[in-house]
């Protein structure tokens, strides 16, 4: 591992980290609910991108399936949300 | 320690720069847009730009290590481009509908569409 590549992880993850926190300003924010879905969808998204460059970083491929996991169930919570927020129940 | 060619590296770091800076652009636009119908835009940058070059540069970093073509990283840009839409098609009609039970300005249903 070079130190670019070090550093252009670290960067990554930095980013990535910082917009979670502002998703998590706007999360904690609102002011609607459908606003804090939205804002958990992206922090999965950014959680799951990190778990990937932390693979690069390792140079491990067993980050890959975790990630994989990550955005699936990402999407499970947030399509069940969003339709709760929809008809008032999750399940019909 | 690795002996992996200086370009490949570079252009790992790069994909993973630019993933990065793509990703503080689409959460500095979920806070500072003003309506939700706008702040839905910005995490799509997220889940398909800052995705797929994630997924290039691990997918060029492991071929590289492993000396074989390591596509499996690809599986997760195609699982969000086909799920994103739907979380989003969603959430657009849940802030449609509950924007009409708040009786705020937004646009009628159209003819034979459900509520």
């Amino acid at each position: 591992m070079s130190a670019v590549l070090n550093g252009a992880t670290f960067f990554a993850i930095g980013c990535f980290v910082l917009a979670m926190v502002l998703a998590l300003l706007r999360l904690l924010r609102g002011p609607a609910a459908q606003d804090r879905v939205l804002a958990l969808d992206f922090i999965y998204v950014n959680g799951m991108l990190t778990v990937l460059v932390l693979g690069i970083r390792d140079a491990s491929q067993l980050y890959f399936e975790a990630a994989l996991l990550m955005a699936l169930f990402g999407f499970v919570g947030s399509a069940t949300m969003a339709k709760f927020l929809l008809r008032g129940e999750a399940i019909e | 320690m690795s002996t992996a060619p200086a370009w490949v590296e570079f252009f790992v770091a790069a994909l993973l720069v630019v993933a990065g800076l793509l990703s503080v652009v689409a959460a500095l636009g979920l806070v500072r847009l003003r309506s939700f119908f706008q702040r839905m835009h910005p995490p799509a940058l997220a889940s398909t730009c800052a995705t797929w070059a994630v997924a290039v540069a691990s997918t060029v970093f492991f071929s590289e290590l492993d000396g074989d073509l390591r596509l499996q990283a690809w599986l997760i840009p195609m699982l969000l481009s086909i799920t994103s839409p739907v979380t989003a098609v969603l959430l657009a009609r849940t802030a449609l509908f509950r924007a009409r039970q708040h009786g705020d300005e937004v646009p009628e249903p159209l003819p034979g569409d459900a509520p």
